[in-house]
């Protein structure tokens, strides 16, 4: 080595990187192979138990899960049934959301283990049990962009974040389905995961699929994860997806789809270039349908669809109407293969998709998004969390992100479902504010928030069928009659935030 | 305006869930039926649920029908007194075979009327022909009653009738369908067409609403909203058709003007028939929205 | 009108409201109500069917409904079948306009 002193460099103090001279005997090189240090070096560790140990997880620290398993996912309860066993008090639970599956929780919470939850929702079993006062401490709901926002800026630390992988190699670049074969477990894009990622303190990937180094492209980077669990079944895929999500053939459904289509013709927005988001399911996803159509008639081509990616937006993708497309969480297996295969379906991090702190995020770059609602009320006010029994019963998903960041924002809902009123005076549960919400479209007719007078007056030339809001619910009410009062108790349950993590409504417990 | 008749939407009479929401369709005409689709032991529940739902649901908008039963069974009669008594929709019989089921019935809604104190004359009625021999009468069944607005032809009975079966081109419909336009046109009233019950055959479906539409009908039965839409664009008149409805209607207005008794149009007169055609059009074309309301009565 | 028999009408079906009316010996209505939405609606739900079997001349029945989020006119249509049916009788007189 070459003979100089650390003296002889000027202004040393200034130069950062200066810390001793070179000396080989500290080197120690690896000459295993990458398959040797594949078996050998790597971040798998024998059990689940083994990788909370070495996480540092104690009582009353807060861990999370993704939910782009959906009704299928196994994670939650596995991880919970073990942290239960092994001892762990007063958890604070972070899920990006919670379905009917996780009612197992119930016992957790009353047994101490989980002292309190965050999630996007609520539905079943733990839904009811939490309506009806389970918890001391009220559940905090976050929308997926508040979520991510949270999480980012220290709001919401996360300290070690329990993520399930449908493939993972040794080293933590894990993704939404097995490259090599089209099998197993497939969820397409992680993006609740990858934010998770990225900020949890410690990482660990639950994975029943080790792959050869290196997992990519990934969607979940090896430098964000800290241990990898083998197991042998991380979900249910007949509870995760289904091959391709079908357009609803209910008569009702179609016609509030094809009147929403209408409306986007009529805002003014559907121009060659344009971008939009629709929902997965009933009207909001048939929305596609009658747009696709169109786009076909006039020639007009997407510049990128937004989601909650399913098989019909890769669909309009195939026929070249849609140039990109930007995929959080993908609905079916077509989404899926498509996130896998195609270069142009990018998976995009919840940050990305709709954090409220990011003036580039995806949200904000939407001319049109279609979303549905449990209730819409005479101030616009959207409810997308309890019912009209006042059970809390969904999740707040993405629905305040969209429509903020839209340029219009379309909310398709029956007049009624059966006997209950779905435009009411007032909502039960605020979850948009009517500020944002632009029209509501009904089986019975359009309404236009009082607030867009340049775009209720292109709709109302377009010769839609436009009413006042209050006209709406009058009809609805003369329908079913005028409901009594749900019977609440002062105990708040749940906390109800915006985007930005203030409290925009509180949700209170059912007295029985 | 003409009442228009393109879609008539059938909703069997028992089915609360169907009944509640068949309003909000596009429909021109809605019918509630307390005959085929309804199993004998359920007449009665039908009975009541279409008496009921007619006192109550907000019909505007629309025509509204009620196929009752037979008027040889005591269903049929208290189908009627039922349904009569709400005031409020067309009478449609089930199978019509001669003018003395026209007159029968008649004499029943006429009793009616008159114990509920209800206008007489005001209750409408609509035949339907689903046999041989009641095509044969057609013409007589049309011009039997002055409450008549329509009849329609039933396809699947009928074609039983004849001994044949029912192919997708319809040729052994052919006689049976002109019989009933026909008819509807010295009578005066809408001739309205069959179902078409594969939901799902759209392209059948609409080549089927075409061969109608060119034969003279007025309009389609319905089985499911789904097949609302094709009817009504398939009847939307076309631009070159409505300019020329304009062109007789603005010359109407020309000849009203000059106090004219004669009415021309490029150089030929325009009597009744034409003048009536052009107002069609011009309905159809208003329903359809390619024409606007305004423009009409200008 | 006397209720004789046990009789039924209407269905499970979504929008539907099943009614079973029995004979009873009471001189009152006893009404026996599931509903999707008893508790926004039940008790309108109870008053429509007790004031339906009330305007049919029935003061005594027991009455179990079974409630799908049927609208009144539907509660009131399958009251007066259930009613009818279980008196063994036609009926024989229709109203107008309920409003």
């Amino acid at each position: 080595m070459r003979n100089f002193s650390l003296d002889q460099i000027p202004y040393s103090d200034e130069l950062t990187c200066l810390k001793d001279v070179f000396n080989a005997k500290n080197i120690i090189k690896n000459t295993r192979t990458l398959s040797e240090r594949e078996e050998l070096h790597n971040k798998i560790v024998g059990s689940l138990e083994e990788a909370v140990r070495l996480s540092g997880l104690k009582d009353g620290m807060t861990i999370s899960f993704h939910h782009h398993f959906r009704n299928g996912d196994y994670i939650v309860n596995l991880v919970m049934d073990k942290l239960a066993e092994m001892g762990f008090k007063h958890l604070v639970v972070a899920a990006s959301s919670l379905t009917d599956c996780h009612y197992p929780l119930i016992e957790h919470i009353k047994s101490g283990v989980i002292r309190r939850i965050e999630t996007s929702g609520l539905r079943g079993k733990l839904a009811e049990a939490i309506s009806g006062g389970l918890m001391d401490v009220p559940v905090v709901f976050r929308s997926h962009g508040g979520r991510a926002g949270a999480i980012e800026n220290g709001e919401l630390p996360i300290d070690v974040a329990f993520l399930g992988a449908p493939s993972c190699d040794p080293y933590g670049n894990a993704n939404g389905y097995i490259r090599d074969k089209d099998e197993g477990i497939m969820c397409g894009s992680m993006g609740y995961a990858k934010c998770d990622s990225q900020n949890a303190d410690k990482t660990i990937i639950i994975t029943n699929h080790i792959v050869h180094y290196p997992n990519a492209p990934f969607g979940i980077s090896e430098s964000d994860v800290d241990y990898i669990v083998k197991v042998d079944e991380i979900g249910d895929p007949a509870g995760i997806m289904s091959g391709a999500t079908r357009f609803t053939s209910n008569p009702k459904e179609l016609m509030i789809a094809e009147m929403a289509c209408k409306v986007i013709i009529a805002s003014g927005r559907f121009k060659d270039g344009f971008s939009f988001q629709t929902g997965t399911g009933g009207a909001s996803l048939a929305v596609t349908r009658f747009l696709r159509d169109m786009m076909r008639a006039k020639k007009i081509r997407a510049s990128f669809a937004l989601g909650g990616i399913t098989g019909s937006i890769v669909d309009l993708y195939e026929e070249g109407l849609v140039r990109k497309l930007l995929d959080v969480q993908s609905f079916d297996l077509k989404a899926a293969r498509s996130l896998r295969d195609n270069r142009f379906h990018q998976q995009i991090s919840a940050s990305y998709y709709a954090s409220p702190y990011n003036e580039g995020t995806a949200v904000n770059q939407l001319d049109v998004v279609v979303l549905s609602a449990l209730e819409v009320d005479c101030n616009y006010n959207v409810n997308v969390l309890t019912g009209s029994d006042g059970v809390i019963r969904g999740a707040i998903g993405g629905h305040p992100d969209t429509a903020y960041g839209a340029s219009v924002s379309i909310i398709v809902v029956p007049l009624t479902r059966g006997r209950i009123p779905c435009i009411v005076k007032e909502a039960g549960t605020i979850v948009t504010p009517g500020k944002i919400v632009d029209v509501i479209v009904t089986d019975h007719g359009i309404a236009v928030n009082p607030m867009r007078k340049n775009l209720r007056k292109r709709i109302v030339d377009s010769g839609l069928p436009v009413f006042e809001i209050e006209e709406l619910q009058q009809k609805a009410e003369k329908l079913v009659g005028i409901s009594d009062p749900i019977p609440y108790t002062d105990k708040v349950v749940g906390v109800v935030t915006y985007r930005d993590g203030t409290v925009i409504d509180l949700i209170r417990q059912i007295k029985e | 305006m003409k009442q228009l008749r393109r879609t008539m939407l059938y909703v069997p009479g028992n089915n609360p869930g169907m009944i509640k929401d068949a309003g909000i369709y596009n429909a021109d005409c809605v019918m509630f039926d307390l005959e085929d689709s309804v199993s004998v032991v359920e007449k009665d529940a039908a009975r009541f649920l279409v008496n009921e739902a007619l006192r109550t649901l907000d019909l505007t908008g629309k025509e509204y029908l009620v196929r009752v039963n037979a008027l040889d069974s005591p269903l049929g009669i208290a189908d009627l007194e039922a349904i009569v008594s709400t005031r409020k929709v067309v009478i449609r019989l089930p199978k019509t075979e001669s003018a003395q089921d026209i007159l029968q019935c008649e004499r029943e809604i006429e009793r009616i009327e008159r114990e509920y104190n209800i206008e007489p004359g005001s209750t409408r009625m609509m035949a339907a022909v689903e046999s041989a021999a009641g095509v044969l009468n057609a013409k007589e069944i049309a011009t039997a009653s002055p409450r008549l607005i329509g009849i329609a032809i039933g396809a699947e009975d009928y074609v039983t009738d004849l001994k044949t079966t029912r192919s997708a081109n319809g040729v052994e419909l052919m006689f049976g369908r002109s019989m009933v336009l026909l008819a509807a046109r010295a009578a005066g009233i809408d001739a309205i067409d069959t179902v078409y019950s594969d939901v799902n055959n759209e392209e059948g479906f609409r080549e089927e609403v075409q061969l109608i539409k060119q034969l003279g009908f007025d309009g389609k039965s319905i089985i499911n909203p789904r097949q609302i839409n094709a009817v009504h664009e398939i009847f939307t008149p076309s631009l070159k058709e409505i300019d020329k409805a304009l062109a007789v209607i603005e010359a109407i207005k020309e000849a009203n003007r000059k106090g004219s008794g004669v009415i021309a149009l490029n150089g030929k007169m325009i009597d009744k028939p034409v003048v009536m055609r052009a107002q069609r059009t011009i309905d159809l074309a208003v329903a359809s929205g390619v024409l606007e309301k305004e423009r009409e009565n200008a | 009108m006397k209720i004789k028999n046990v009789a039924l009408a209407g269905t499970m079906e979504s929008s539907d409201i099943m009614i079973t009316l029995e004979p009873s010996k009471e001189k009152s209505l006893v009404i026996e109500l599931d509903s999707t939405v008893d508790k926004q609606f039940g008790r309108k739900i109870r008053r429509v069917i007790g004031d339906t079997l009330l305007e049919v001349g029935v003061d005594s029945a027991r009455v179990i409904a079974v409630d799908k989020g049927a609208l009144d006119c539907v509660i009131r249509a399958r009251v007066k079948t259930a009613a009818y049916r279980a008196a063994g009788e036609e009926c024989c007189h229709w109203g107008g306009d309920t409003k």
